[in-house]
């Protein structure tokens, strides 16, 4: 079994009109045993840029860790907040850093932080980004839907079939949903309910979601 | 002892992660004419069997004069070509001169040898200098060929084939593009790494031309409509926070004494 798949989770995030959707379960576990129905895999930047990180756990903790503190640093020095594309070649630029076995000061640092990121944002003009990286930061970016963690292959087959472009916010609410919750009932790893953000240029929707406990 | 457990470590990290990155088993191909280069590209990206990105863009940016097709993982392609490609505009600053095409290959492959093919970046090199066209082909262990037509990447067998049957000596720019698309089209079609459209750029003196999605053999055959859910989804809890307006300072009024 792959370390990504130690923990299970599923991410997904969506474009609409002027706005933006991310979801993940909210299942923590070790293998097969749920430890917690009640995890948070996606952050808040700031206001209008979320990321959600998916496979191991401590990892996506220390990254977001790290992301929080560059972050502010950001802010700090340039008072204001950043831009989504930039983020998000921050995101990138730290995961590379560890691209391959490195030594600090006689400790070897072995390879990358094990968590797959899923990056969603308004930017300028409230114009929509959303995009996803492997654990060494390519990016890859996309008009439509992003998706990550161990229900990957099935989010990518719902959201392929159900989302439409030009969605408003309830109705992006709806597909999103729908989607993470026929494709973790397909993964044993994820599940446990939903957690959604849905962001529009004015305000942000948070739902807990319902799902099967099984 | 000491030396066996870090061996031991270091396989340990090859097995995870180097299958989990995205590889875009392209079939990058390019090829290269009397007074220019033609450099050619698959927009598939795979993650093991699964196509993660549908519309990549393979085709990197080094100089003005110099571009760069990347095939192998695809987190190295990127980052070897965007590292080169500050350090050439910091070139050209210091010099003030245009870029060399042999610039870049060194820069290129003394990174690539310096980690030994860890870093599995499989290039093409394109461009045009003072000294002319150029066309190389880097591997991941730092060695280079330099080409009148090469290919590389998963597709590249099939790419390689068309440029042997049909690929003639001084062709014109509209002949060139023509047998380079023929070569991608033939490793997305016969190549599974490979797929979904065709970028093309060619490169001539003191001109580049980018085709993004030059063509797009492969559009979606089943309709984009969306799906209407006939119950909602159950929601155990909301929470609606509003955003703060942007409030615009007005410059102006009267200055504060001092």
């Amino acid at each position: 079994m792959s370390i990504f798949e130690y923990n299970g989770s599923a991410l997904v995030a969506m474009v609409g009109k002027n706005c933006f959707a991310i979801a993940s379960d909210r299942r923590f576990g070790v293998q097969l045993q749920t430890i917690a129905t009640d995890f948070q895999r996606i952050y808040k930047i700031h206001e209008k840029l979320f990321i959600g990180l998916s496979g191991l756990a401590t990892d996506t903790q220390t990254l977001h860790q790290r992301l929080m503190f560059r972050h502010k640093l950001y802010e700090l020095r340039e008072d204001r907040d950043m831009k989504p594309e930039t983020f998000a070649s921050l995101v990138s630029a730290m995961l590379y850093e560890k691209r391959l076995v490195t030594s600090i000061c006689s400790l070897t640092v072995f390879g990358p932080y094990l968590c797959q990121p899923v990056i969603a944002g308004l930017g300028d003009d409230d114009k929509p980004f959303i995009c996803t990286m492997d654990s060494i930061g390519a990016k890859e970016l996309a008009k439509d839907f992003v998706v990550s963690g161990t229900a990957s292959e099935s989010l990518y087959g719902a959201c392929e079939a159900m989302y439409k472009p030009d969605m408003g916010p309830e109705e992006l609410f709806e597909t999103i949903s729908q989607a993470l919750l026929s494709s973790v009932d397909r993964d044993c790893l994820s599940g446990w309910g939903g957690h959604v953000y849905v962001v529009t240029p004015t305000e942000v929707t948070e739902r807990i979601l319902k799902g099967r406990m099984d | 002892m000491e030396n066996g457990s870090c061996n031991e470590t270091f396989n340990v990290f090859l097995a995870l992660h180097r299958p989990l990155s995205i590889h875009s088993n392209r079939s990058t191909c390019l090829f290269l004419n009397m007074d220019g280069v033609i450099l050619g590209a698959d927009t598939r990206a795979t993650e093991g069997p699964i196509v993660a990105d549908k519309n990549c863009e393979k085709i990197h940016y080094m100089a003005p004069n110099i571009y760069c097709c990347g095939a192998g993982t695809a987190a190295d392609t990127e980052a070897v070509t965007d590292m080169v490609s500050s350090q050439l505009k910091l070139h050209r600053y210091h010099t003030g001169r245009e870029s060399r095409v042999v610039t870049s290959l060194t820069l290129l492959k003394s990174h690539l040898f310096s980690y030994q093919g860890h870093v599995s970046a499989a290039l093409v090199l394109g461009g045009v200098d003072v000294t002319g066209p150029h066309l190389h082909t880097i591997y991941p262990h730092g060695s280079t060929d330099t080409l009148p037509y090469a290919t590389m990447g998963s597709g590249s067998l099939a790419a390689m084939a068309m440029f042997e049957s049909k690929y003639r000596e001084g062709m014109s720019k509209d002949e060139g593009i023509k047998l380079v698309a023929e070569a991608i089209l033939s490793g997305v079609f016969n190549d599974l790494g490979s797929g979904s459209n065709v970028d093309i750029c060619v490169i001539t003196k003191g001109n580049t031309e980018y085709l993004r999605n030059h063509l797009s053999p492969n559009p979606r055959t089943y309709p984009q409509k969306g799906y209407s859910f006939s119950k909602k989804t159950e929601v155990l809890l909301t929470k609606i926070t509003p955003l703060r307006e942007i409030v615009q300072v007005i410059e102006g009024g009267e200055a504060m004494e001092e």
